[in-house]
């Protein structure tokens, strides 16, 4: 039986580390991963934080799980898509975030960027286009 | 906790056999886990377990089966990166079983 894959949208708004959100969210991501979904990651809000280079939490005692986002595109995620708003508002450019790859196996792996930059009416019509929307 | 003796030490592991901390794996308990399991490992099993060590190496999580049998094939070749080759080394599942010896915990995703 063959069913139909649906557009799933996970939206990432909160800071790496003091809630639980952001790595549920990763967890969650991952899993709708393994079942073959067309699964998008938004990074926005304090969310962006989350892919900020050169995490160190061994202050905080809490494991650094930035690492992980590096694997997105082996698990077939390639649409992230993180919001330009937020990255200004907080002093932020491109180059302060993780260099997301995925590998095209169509084109003797060939690297991919996976991050997509969008302003936020961009943003909205990505949105509009989902049938599911997880919120973290 | 349950626990795992190999070469004279003691192991910690959780109620279905993975290794409580993964900083304690050596090759003595993954031989002992695969024991356990009527698996003696070859060198093709050393070469799944090796990469899954690297790999949670650098990204701090265990690859989902579809993941490992992809990155094997471009790591190892095409005729090992298939599901086929995976079970027959590991016909308990390649991502569950080859993660257990490989002292990883459970891959994300498996229920």
């Amino acid at each position: 039986m063959a069913e139909e894959t649906k557009k799933f949208m996970y939206i990432n708004r909160k800071a790496p580390y003091g809630t639980i959100y952001a790595w549920e969210a990763l967890e969650v991501v991952l899993i709708g991963a393994a079942f073959e979904q067309d699964v998008s990651v938004t990074f926005m809000d304090d969310g962006v934080y989350q892919l900020v280079k050169g995490q160190d939490t061994s202050g905080i005692g809490m494991k650094n799980f930035s690492p992980t986002y590096a694997a997105l595109g082996d698990f077939e995620i390639t649409k992230i898509y993180v919001e330009k708003e937020s990255l200004e508002e907080r002093g932020l450019t491109l180059d302060d975030l993780q260099h997301l790859v995925w590998e095209d196996e169509d084109e003797d792996w060939a690297e991919k960027d996976s991050i997509r930059l969008v302003n936020r009416a961009e943003l909205g019509d990505v949105l509009a286009d989902q049938d599911v929307l997880f919120n973290f | 906790m349950s626990s795992i003796e190999a070469n004279g030490k003691t192991y910690e592991t959780d109620e279905e056999g993975y290794l409580a901390d993964l900083n304690t794996w050596d090759k003595d308990v993954a031989a002992v886990m695969a024991g356990i399991d009527d698996c003696e490992l070859t060198d093709s099993h050393w070469e799944v377990i090796n990469f899954l060590r690297e790999y949670y190496e650098e990204y701090q999580i265990a690859p989902a089966v579809r993941v490992l049998t992809k990155a094997i094939g471009k790591k190892l070749g095409k005729d090992k990166g298939n599901s086929k080759y995976l079970y027959e080394l590991f016909p308990y599942g390649p991502a569950k079983q080859a993660c257990k010896y490989a002292g990883l915990p459970k891959p994300t995703g498996c229920v």
